[in-house]
């Protein structure tokens, strides 16, 4: 019979393989998958995990696409990786991303067409005050009512969604825009535009605040006693009193450090990649984020790679639609399994398999 | 153009028919979540549903196949998240969310030469003279053999919830794991019979979409219902009979707003939308509040991780 | 040998060569789809176009899409990889992809983009659109004509010019065709959800109506009707089989006609920025095959409608047309600007209820 014993400490090396290992898992699967839908399983795989990084052709522009398309996940992902630390669930990060965009566009936009230096930065600063307001909805119940996070946070989605889809028709409207839904582009508004840095890759300042964030994350948990308190919040809220953690705080800021990313994310792409508000402004990065945070075991580092690894099965998946006529169904089942390998296999760190006997169990 | 020009009968019964996805993927979720897992696949496991169950009565013309091929799928993906999460000890919150864009994927993958066909029309019972009174019968005796199945069975989640010793198990590992364990109950094995169930309720749920309500198969028409479902169950505060008010609530707004425009009163949309959530949101910090009584708390370790400890 | 004649050779020898290699590589032809191509619906039909362009080319021309692209940074990232890929000529078909297109379309010159819906040109950005308002004021027509509880049922999606524009021609060529009909307006805020276009279907029913038009996507609306033996005309593909006996007519989206003519310009090197805005003349809007349920006269006169929309006698916005809030918005005989239709944001006079923002 096989015994699954946890081990004191997450295996290192299993840690590091196990990964490897899922992608490996995965392009199996993938490759059959693609096989049983007529196409050359090789072709498929080496589009996707190999062309956006390196064909001729496609990977000058594409590496750094990748980078661009992981900033919003990284982002996301180390804010909401502390609260997960502590055990406090905010899973309605895509609802503080809209509200981030909508309060930072909307103030850039109540300023157009005027040019100024400080509609940038109070752009950003807006952003971050409407996704820290918006996660403070199920900060504040569940300080005051303890009232569960994970709910209110994924009801809050909805609501914002809605509200996007109002503001977008309505307030926001873009009045030289023939009346069609969506708001003025921030891209053609030159003190609010989060213009790319350096010619031709797309890079943008939220790329560069992203990997900053990896790294100050990093800082916070190792070096500074807020690191600490977390820890020891995810561990026992009984235990972190005897360490000195107010527990209504710890609630408060962890909330409010993925509320507040998750909002500077939106308004990075609303102002940058994406340049309007319009109904379907958000793409799921809220919800994909979570995952991403996850499959990096909650390690800064591991949430950069993993985001890093989802960006290139996007960028990838959009290469081998076009250019294998896969359908865009098929590289979504993919993606789906490649995080079911690497969700399951994380099992390896965590525990031993021992093969126990009958008789002496 | 008023209120009075909505006939609540017809008001009614339809939001009954509209209301039976929502409430079946509910349902099932509600018996995970009170086994103490949270798994936010549902819109997964409705869509294989849907799309399974739709293939199903395509091919053989029997409503009963389709019926049962909505459940199985649905149940067989939920065996995916309940491997993963219970045996595997993966994240439940990121494996459920996985599950969702797996679900979308495949079921867009195998539903491909599918679209566009309409299926076999799904019988609905005769009550003969009961269907003929004039206001019971449009109120009770309109519905598809699923309605009434859909009813029955949260009667039966009910009873079987709060009166039956397998109810009492299946409560206590979800209000304290340990202690449950400690008293010799399998943890893993309840919560994985828990998950099948409550995805074969969502694939039923996804199926009455496409063989019944829409009926037809398209990529993606589950269009976010998975996720008012997980709303629901918290609106209903994990009590069967108020997931039938709940899955009322959320189907009669949409349906009411619909009518509001049809008779020509000005409201606006996108508000009247958020409601339910709010309202969800609101239901939530009252049962917060009122903390007397156990069973209207939240499952005790909802979402949190059980290891044996040996 | 002389050099004159190795000099002649070698640009015999070129030309060989280039004309192999023109006949080896084929142009590539770019599509770029806001749903699913499964949709049934608008990108299907879009998709239904680039196979027309397979099916004219053969092997002169190769076609890829992508579908389900967000509108805004994934578009953009996605039209470059298709520019970069050596893709010439690339269709981006929904609205939202206006500002990624202008912009990919500023960094490939040798690139062509037809953009659909749109406003924004440029030198290699066209833009094109179909008159569906034509098509609206057929089965407007039709429609006043059928209603026997002069309730006609209209599922909107979103409130802008397109859908609105709609919404008028058709209620002013159902009212000219019965005066006492009654438009119901439902706005769904979606363009694609089955279950809710259903609940907007059955909802309508339940308020008296008999025949429904819808301007969203799925076929949910259709299959309601047929259900409940009432009628309903096809939007965006013929619908058919959906509602055999409830389908009266339907406006079908047609872009083949149009994609084929352009990849053509592309081949021939005779490609250069247009606006085309194209109605039942070119075939771009099509209207189905007329039901045998409509009676012969009102056939044929929605036959006649049609023709001399399509040979430019008529146009569906003629004047007089008051604004629902009674001012003069068209003369007698007065013909609606392309400017004004462009951007309608405003009910015709009769339509009751307003405009959701």
């Amino acid at each position: 019979m096989l015994v699954f014993e946890r081990r004191r400490e997450p295996s290192r090396f299993w840690t590091a393989i196990t990964p490897i290992l899922a992608v490996l898992i995965t392009l199996i699967a993938g490759g059959i998958l693609f096989a049983t839908l007529g196409k050359d399983p090789l072709e498929a795989i080496k589009t996707i995990f190999w062309a956006p990084l390196f064909d001729p052709d496609l990977s000058a522009y594409a590496r750094p696409q990748i980078l661009v398309k992981a900033a919003p996940l990284v982002l996301i992902a180390i804010g909401l990786s502390i609260g997960f630390k502590a055990n406090i669930w905010n899973i309605g990060a895509e609802g503080q991303y809209i509200m981030g965009a909508i309060l930072g566009g909307g103030v850039a936009l109540a300023f157009y067409p005027l040019e100024a230096w400080w509609i940038f930065p109070l752009m950003i600063v807006s952003g971050i005050a409407g996704g820290i307001a918006w996660a403070m909805i199920p900060a504040l119940l569940k300080v005051k009512f303890r009232t569960n996070e994970i709910l209110v946070s994924l009801m809050l989605v909805y609501v914002s969604e809605h509200f996007l889809a109002s503001v977008s028709l309505g307030l926001l409207r873009n009045p030289d825009g023939v009346g069609f839904p969506g708001s003025r582009n921030l891209q053609h508004y030159a003190s609010a535009s989060n213009a790319e840095l350096f010619a031709g890759t797309g890079i943008h300042l939220g790329v560069i605040v992203a990997f900053v964030s990896i790294f100050a994350l990093y800082g916070l948990i190792r070096f500074h006693r807020l690191g600490f308190q977390i820890r020891v919040t995810g561990q026992s809220i009984r235990i972190s009193r005897f360490a000195g953690v107010n527990p209504n705080l710890m609630i408060i800021f962890c909330l409010a450090a993925g509320g507040g990313l998750a909002g500077l994310a939106g308004i990075f792409e609303l102002s940058g990649p994406a340049g309007r508000l319009s109904i379907d402004f958000n793409v799921g990065y809220g919800f994909t984020a979570i995952i991403v945070a996850f499959l990096g075991r909650l390690n800064p580092f591991g949430i950069a790679l993993a985001a890093l690894l989802m960006s290139l099965t996007y960028i990838g998946g959009d290469l081998a639609q076009f250019m294998l006529n896969l359908p865009a169904a098929a590289i979504q089942a993919l993606q789906g399994m490649l995080l079911f390998f690497l969700l399951s296999m994380d099992f390896l760190s965590q525990y031993r398999i021992r093969i126990k006997h009958w008789a002496s169990g | 153009m008023d209120f009075a020009a909505i006939n609540p009968l017809i008001f009614f019964s339809t939001m009954v028919a509209a209301s039976i996805p929502v409430l079946l993927a509910a349902l099932g979720e509600l018996v995970v979540e009170k086994s103490g897992v949270l798994n936010l696949g549902v819109e997964g496991m409705m869509i294989i549903g849907a799309v399974c169950g739709f293939i199903a009565i395509y091919n053989s013309g029997s409503p009963f196949f389709g019926v049962l091929a909505s459940i199985v799928a649905g149940g067989l993906l939920a065996l995916v998240f309940g491997i993963l999460t219970q045996v595997l000890h993966s994240n439940q919150v990121a494996t459920g969310l996985a599950l969702t864009l797996f679900g979308l994927g495949l079921s867009a993958l195998i539903g491909q030469p599918f679209a566009g066909i309409k299926p076999p029309t799904f019988p609905k019972p005769d009550f003969g003279f009961l269907g003929d009174m004039p206001v019971l019968g449009q109120l009770f005796f309109k519905y598809d053999y699923l309605v009434y199945a859909a009813f029955l069975l949260v009667i039966v989640v009910s009873y079987v919830l709060n009166r039956t010793r397998a109810g009492l198990i299946l409560r206590s590992i979800g209000e304290n794991h340990d202690a449950a364990h400690a008293l010799g109950y399998n943890v893993v094995r309840v919560r994985l019979a828990a998950i099948v169930f409550g995805g074969g309720c969502a694939g039923l749920g996804g199926g009455y979409l496409a063989m019944i309500r829409v009926p037809q198969w398209t990529e993606g028409m589950t269009a976010g219902v998975g996720w008012i479902a997980l709303a629901l169950v918290v609106f209903a505060s994990w009590r069967p009979y108020r997931v039938i008010l709940g899955a009322f609530l959320f189907g009669g707004v949409t349906l009411l707003q619909l009518n509001l425009q049809a008779v020509g009163i000005k409201i606006n949309p996108a508000y009247l939308s958020m409601a339910p959530y709010i309202i969800t949101i609101v239901a939530l910090v009252v049962i917060s509040g009122s903390s007397n009584r156990l069973s209207n708390l939240a499952p005790g370790s909802l979402g949190r991780l059980f290891h044996k400890t040996m | 040998m002389t050099s004159k004649t190795f000099k002649g050779f070698a640009i015999l020898a070129s030309l060989i060569l280039t004309f192999g290699l023109a006949q080896a590589e084929p142009k590539k032809v770019g599509f770029i789809y806001v749903g699913p191509v499964g949709d049934f619906g608008w990108s299907y039909e879009h998709d239904q176009g680039r196979l027309a362009v397979e099916e004219a080319f053969g092997d002169q021309v190769e076609t890829s899409y992508v579908e389900s692209v967000p509108e805004g940074a994934d578009a953009e990232r996605v039209l470059t990889q298709m520019a970069l890929a050596g893709n010439e000529l690339i269709f981006t078909t929904s609205f939202g992809y206006m500002d990624p297109t202008i912009n990919v379309a500023a960094k490939f010159p040798d690139v062509k983009f037809e953009h659909a819906t749109g406003y924004k040109r440029a030198d290699n950005v066209s833009t094109y659109s179909a008159r569906f308002y034509e098509g609206r004021a057929v089965i407007g027509h039709i429609a006043g004509k059928m209603t026997k509880t002069n309730q006609i049922g209209y599922i909107a999606s979103f409130p802008i010019p397109e859908v609105i524009r709609g919404i008028n021609s058709a209620y002013i060529h159902a009212k000219k065709a019965n005066p006492d009909v009654e438009f119901k307006i439902v706005w769904v805020f979606t363009w694609f959800d089955p279950a809710k276009e259903a609940d907007a279907a059955q909802t309508l029913i339940e308020q008296g109506v008999d025949v429904i038009m819808q301007h969203t996507d799925s076929t949910a609306p259709m299959t309601i009707a047929e259900e409940k033996g009432i009628f309903a005309f096809g939007q965006a593909s013929d619908m058919m089989e959906f509602g055999p006996t409830a389908r009266l007519s339907s406006i079908i989206d047609n872009w083949a006609p149009y994609y084929v003519a352009r990849t053509q310009a592309l081949v021939d090197g005779a490609w250069e920025s247009v606006d085309t805005w194209d109605g039942i003349s070119t075939g771009m809007v099509e209207i189905g095959e007329f039901s045998d349920r409509i009676p012969e006269n009102v056939r044929a006169d929605a036959q006649a409608m049609s023709d001399a929309i399509s040979n430019g006698s008529y146009h569906p916005f003629t004047g007089p047309i008051n604004r629902q809030d009674g001012s003069a918005w068209l003369g007698d005989g007065e013909i609606a600007d392309d400017g004004t239709l462009l951007g309608m944001n405003f009910y015709v006079e009769g339509i009751s209820g307003s405009i959701p923002n």
